[in-house]
Parts: structure tokens; sequence; C-alpha cells
């Protein structure tokens, strides 16, 4: 995968940076209490909430076991709507692809839909390599873009920035590529989004091409989803000439009417709405409406490497809501960009170090990225338990053993000694040193998951049956607890 | 080998442990999960999508058959909109009562010239009351898709209680898959700035919902 973060520190030492922030901490607890409380709300109003859970579930798992066959039914499909179908490998080969397909337009600037994948292979850089500008057009990615930041969170990237650094943001940025901030604006949310709706505007009325992914590709019919809010989505799927999606080949449905398990579920779960503002499908090509010209680039990049492994394999059920982020502890107060990848929190935790491998000390150290207090599998939408897939992981970077990377199955070395276990290590002494992350997990969760954090359950056992995982150090504890808790209500 | 090969050949190389399963679709997954919330007579399924609408911020109104006219004319005067984007299909007398110019909806319009339109005017494929959401598939009346989107207000027409459906299940049913389609759930908005949602970003700030259909009292249409 690339379009991580080159350089990355380990997770321990970008979580304590994190921490010791203290703006940062305040946006991201701001947001996410705001944001659980809502969503539980839209969620108790579902009465039959745990079938649609275990529906979502279970048609995730057998698309998933049946991969093969939907993905070249989805490509008869599309292909006879009037689409054209790429097969991506990697990072590199998908940037190619989308390279190349705008340069057949002629064009040199695209608008972009917020789309995980593309974040996730680096796409804008490449294009920019080639010579091509790419617009977020989404707001949280416009102030991304602006600020020249990363990402933080799965659907708000800009969710540690509060309003007042996206008014500077846009008052410093906004004139260099494009249409300036408006004289005198000001902090409010309408203002800001205003600003955001003029500055766009032009972009999206000159565009010729327009780059996607998608929430949703349906195998029989061969219709693409996108699930949004603010209208830019559109935007970017209707006007253009040219519209090209890339889209992991996880996001498979075998059917149409699937749709009406998922579009219950992750409005409810991401925005904490009944529904989203706005939700586009379409099927190829139609005639006088909408691009005249639709391509669907599908992206392996790990994805089959991850599919290979039993436990593993269930984070490809992800439908990207984020729940988990939003109550998981750890997140509220490491931050995204902590996690070293474009997924961030308990997801991010399970499916960077299975899509990238675990050589690198970001990589090895995420799965220690988490208290295990199953916080996020009890909101998962999907139900996909990251609690046993985090012990998988930490088994396999201790133990090693056979993994499959770039289609071929490689025996991993235990990482004794090498600077990846250190950094896991770390990263283990991180979270089990905050007790208040520890406290903060959603209580429900303990019912499910009684966990004491000594032992490991699983596949986990024979790991922490001959090692002790790292005591708590009571002086840094301390330490932390003076810094961070000061002019803040206790929990 | 192609890309594509090599993908579908690590993708059945990576399930090989997993045991042959047959089970036709339509048998492989439960769907215990409810049709609909509840079933609701037409007048509380119309109560329902006019609630929830108005919750996400969209304006509601409602009216007899006959007075759908003088409602659209209304809401059109009451924007100052001087013009107004018409799909095919649009029955003529839903804008009788207004002096608005009419600019019809054609594949040749650039999208500059969309922007500088005030109204637009459509009917819709179906309506969800359990999520106060409106459906267009570009059937008649309702044009292409970006005609909702660009000018900065919408006015909507559904047909009550034909076009109201209570869950999305029972819309997804009435829907064609081949055809684009756009759920709508109140106007434009984001919840990027702090996670609180703010409304009015791309899409049109003002959406307008007229509920036309019998007169409160129940008489025949
Ligand atoms: S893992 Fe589950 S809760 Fe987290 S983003 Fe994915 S679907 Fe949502």
């Amino acid at each position: 995968m690339s379009g991580t973060f080159v350089g990355m520190p380990a997770f321990p030492e970008a979580a304590r940076e994190a921490v010791a922030d203290r703006t940062l901490r305040g946006n991201l607890r701001h947001a996410t209490h705001t944001i659980r409380a809502k969503r539980e709300k839209a969620v108790a109003e579902v009465s039959d909430w745990a079938e649609l859970r275990e529906a979502g579930r279970r048609i995730k798992d057998h698309t998933l076991r049946h991969l093969d066959r939907y993905l070249v039914q989805l490509e008869e499909s599309v292909t006879a709507a009037g689409g054209t179908v790429h097969w991506a490998a990697d990072a590199a080969e998908a940037n190619r692809i989308v390279a190349r397909l705008v340069a057949e337009t002629g064009e040199s600037e695209v608008v972009k839909v917020k789309s995980m994948a593309t974040q996730e292979i680096g796409l804008n850089e490449a294009l920019e390599a080639e010579g091509v500008r790419a617009y977020e057009t989404d707001l949280a990615e416009l102030i991304v873009q602006l600020g020249k930041d990363r990402p933080s969170h799965i659907l708000v990237p800009a969710i540690h920035r509060n309003r007042g650094e996206i008014r500077d943001v846009f008052r410093r940025e906004m004139g260099a590529w494009g249409r300036p901030a408006p004289e005198g604006l000001t902090d409010t949310p309408a203002e800001l989004a205003e600003a955001a709706r003029l500055h766009l505007r032009e972009k999206f009325l000159r565009a010729r091409v327009g780059i996607s992914g998608a929430n949703f590709m349906i195998a029989e019919t061969g219709t693409l989803v996108v699930v949004e809010s603010e209208g830019n989505g559109r935007m970017c799927l209707t006007l253009p000439e040219t519209l090209i999606s890339v889209v992991g080949i996880e996001k498979i449905l075998p059917t149409w009417r699937d749709l009406e398990v998922f579009l219950q579920t992750l409005p409810r779960s991401s925005t904490a709405e009944r529904m989203n503002p706005y939700t586009s499908m379409w099927t190829g090509t139609t005639d006088e409406d909408g691009p005249r010209a639709f391509h669907l680039v599908l992206l392996d990049n790990g994805r089959t490497d991850t599919l290979a492994d039993e436990v593993g394999r269930q984070a490809l059920r992800c439908i990207r809501c984020s729940a988990c982020l939003n109550v998981c502890p750890v997140y509220e107060r490491a931050g995204g960009h902590a996690y070293g990848s474009v997924y961030p929190g308990p997801i991010g935790a399970i499916l960077s170090p299975q899509l990238r491998g675990t050589a690198s000390g970001i990589d090895a150290s995420l799965p220690y990225a988490s208290s295990l207090c199953g916080a996020c599998y009890e909101v998962c939408p999907v139900a996909i338990d990251i609690p046993e897939v985090l012990v998988r992981l930490r088994e396999r970077v201790v133990e090693g053993g056979p993994v499959v990377r770039d289609g071929n199955r490689v025996v991993l070395r235990p990482a004794k000694g090498h600077a990846a276990e250190r950094a896991a290590m770390r990263a283990a002494r991180w979270a089990f040193a905050r007790p208040g992350a520890l406290r903060a997990g959603q209580r429900l969760a303990s019912r499910t998951r009684r966990l004491h954090p000594r032992t490991l359950p699983g596949p986990g056992r024979a790991w922490s049956a001959t090692r002790d995982l790292p005591a708590v150090p009571a002086e840094p504890f301390r330490d932390w607890w003076r810094r961070t808790r000061g002019g803040e209500e206790a929990e | 080998m192609s890309t594509r090969e090599r993908i579908l050949g690590r993708v059945r190389r990576a399930l090989a442990d997993v045991a042959p399963d047959d089970t036709p679709y339509e048998r492989a997954v439960e769907r215990a999960y409810a049709r609909e919330h509840g079933r609701l007579d037409a007048v509380a399924a119309a109560g329902l999508l006019a609630g929830n609408l108005a919750d996400y911020r969209a304006r509601v109104h409602r009216c007899a058959e006959d007075g759908l006219p003088a409602v659209v004319g209304r809401l059109l005067a009451g924007r100052g909109a001087r013009t107004v984007l018409v799909p095919d299909g649009l029955d003529p007398a839903w804008l009788a009562d207004s002096d608005a110019r009419r600019v019809p909806d054609l594949a040749a319009s650039t999208p500059a010239e969309l922007d500088r339109v005030d109204s637009v005017v459509t009917g819709c494929a179906v309506a969800i009351a359990e999520t106060g959401t409106i459906v267009l598939d570009g059937g008649p009346g309702q044009g292409r898709r970006r005609i909702t989107l660009v000018p900065d207000h919408h006015v909507c027409v559904v047909r009550v209680p034909d076009q109201v459906v209570t869950s999305v299940p029972l819309a997804l049913e009435r829907l064609d898959p081949t055809r684009p389609s756009t759920w709508i759930s109140g106007p434009s908005a984001t919840s990027d700035i702090e996670l609180d949602r703010v409304e009015g970003v791309h899409g049109p700030r003002t959406l307008d919902v007229v509920l036309v259909g019998r007169p409160p009292g129940g008489g025949p249409r």
C-alpha cells in the first residue's frame, strides 16, 4: 500500500505527540462524544438492528467466499451497461491506469469525490507527477488539501481541526487554489460551508473528468453506489464527461436487494442519520444524462492477501462507516495521524498491517494500538470482531508464521529483538499505561468481552502463556496523568 | 498473464481453505430483519414522511391536487424565482400559477447555464417515510440528474399515497436498477465541521417538498 505516511514513527511515538497536543485532543473529544450519543439514538430507532447487522455480516461473508465469481459477474454487468472495467493489482498499477485515462481526455485537472481507495493508493500525488491537478471537493478533504495536512478520520478527515483552525486555513490558502475566501469570513460552520460552496463551484462547472470511489457495487446489475452528504459527490458523478471510479474488490454486493440492508445500517452508523442527504446510483452510462464515458478500476492492493487469512479476512467486510473510530478510547486520545495510514482507528489497526504487511515499525505496532475493550466490535454494523483480529496480528508479529504477500505464500520470521517488535512492545506499553483509555471504553463492551489485559483469548493464548504483557510503568503514567488531566473534567 | 487473471487466481488461492458451498444465494443469507418497521396506513405514512423530511430541514407543504398550482406558484414567487427548470413530462398545470420563465431541461445546456437558473420543479419516483427520503430516477417529470443539483432551490412534488412507501426495502422493490437514481434526504448538508450537521453546501440549499393528495377530509381524488 503506498500513500502511506513515509517515515512514519511507530504508533507509540506518534501517539505521544498527539496526546500532548491539547487542542487536538479537545477537538477529537468534542467530535467523537457528539457523534457517539447521536449514533446510539439513530440505531435505537430501528427495532431490528441486530438482524440487519447479522444479515450485513452474512451478505459480506458470502460475497467474499465467492469473490471470484462475483467479480466476473460485476465485470460483465458493468460492461454490458456501457462501462469499461480495468483491473489493478497494486497502487502503482491503479495510478498508471487512472493517469492514462485522464491523459486520453487531454485534461490537466480533475475533480474528486472523497474516496478511501484513492487516498490509499496516493492517487493525487501520482497525478501531480503527471502534471494533473486533482481537486478534492469534500469539505473535510478540502480542508486537509488546503492545509497541506493529512486525513485523520475515515468519514471526517479534518476531524482534528476545529472551526477556528478551518477558518484560518480557508483565509490563508483558498486564494492559491482558486476563488479566495470571502472577506471577513468568520468561524461559524454555516459561513465556512458557504465559503467552500463558492470556492468549489467554479471547479465543478468547468470539470470534464471526475474521479470517485464507491460504497457498493452490485454484481447482478453493475450498479455503483456513492453515499454522501454535501452534493459534491453528485457534482463529480454527473457533471463531467468522463467518470473514473477506483474501487476495492471487496466492495461488491451480489444483488440489488442487498442495498436494503446497508442503506439502513451505513447512514445510522456513520453520520448517525436516518439517511444521508444524497445517495447516487448509476449503472454504466445513460444516454444524455451524466458522463458519456465510465471507467471502473478494480483494486486489489493487498486485499487478496488479506482474504487468505481465515481470521483476518473479516476486515474486508468493512463498509467504512467509522463508528469504531468514534467509540475507541485509544483513537480519541491518540488521534488519527498516529496510525500512520489513511485507515486510522480500530479498523486501521487491523486493515493496514494486513494490506501492507508488518515489516515496518508502524505496521508492526498497529495491532497494539488498542486496549481490546471491544467497543469497536459492539458498534460495527457488519460485526467485525476487531479484537479477535488484533490478537491474531499480535501473534503474527511476535511468533511469525505463514502469510500471503503479493499473492505469494511466505513465512514470516518471529520479530524477536527486531525493530518491529520493539515498536510493538512500546505500543503495548502505551495502551496499557493508560487506564483512562481502558476505562473509557463503552461499558456495554465489557459484558461480551471480559478480557483481562494480562491474558489473551483465542490464537493469542500461546503468546500470552509465554510472555507477560508489559506491566504498567508507574512513573510515565503519573507524568501523563498530570500532563493531560489539568483543566479537563474527570471521566 | 493479465492482471485480471492474476487477481482472480489470488482470490481462488486465498479461498482454498474454505469448504465448497453451492447454496443458492436466495437461501445463503438469512434475512430476519423487517421489511418495514410497523405497518402504517396512508395517512400515517404521509405524516411520518412529512415529519422526517422536516427533521432534516426540508420544507414540507401539503395540498390537494387542485391546490398544487397555487402552492408551487407561491413557493417560486417566495424565492423571487425569475427562471425555473422544467423537466420533460412535467404536468404543465403544476406551473400554471407561476410567471417564472420556463427553462427546458436540455442535454445541450452547460452546467454554467444551469447555474444561472433560480429554481427547479420535479416529481419523484418514490418517497420513503421512515427515512424522510425522496428518490428521483429520471422518469417523466424528473429530468436529468444534474437539474436537481445545480440550481439552489428544488421543489419536489410527491403524490400521496401512491408514491409513498414506509421503508427502504419497499422503495428498492419499486426502483429499476438500470436507471440512474438520486436519493435525497433533506437539503445538502455536511458533518465535516466538528461532526455537527450544517445544512447547505453544494446541492440546493432549499428543498421544498409538496405532498399532494386527497384533501385532509379524505374525499375521492
Ligand atoms: S470496522 Fe466496522 S465499525 Fe469500523 S469502519 Fe468498518 S464497518 Fe464501520
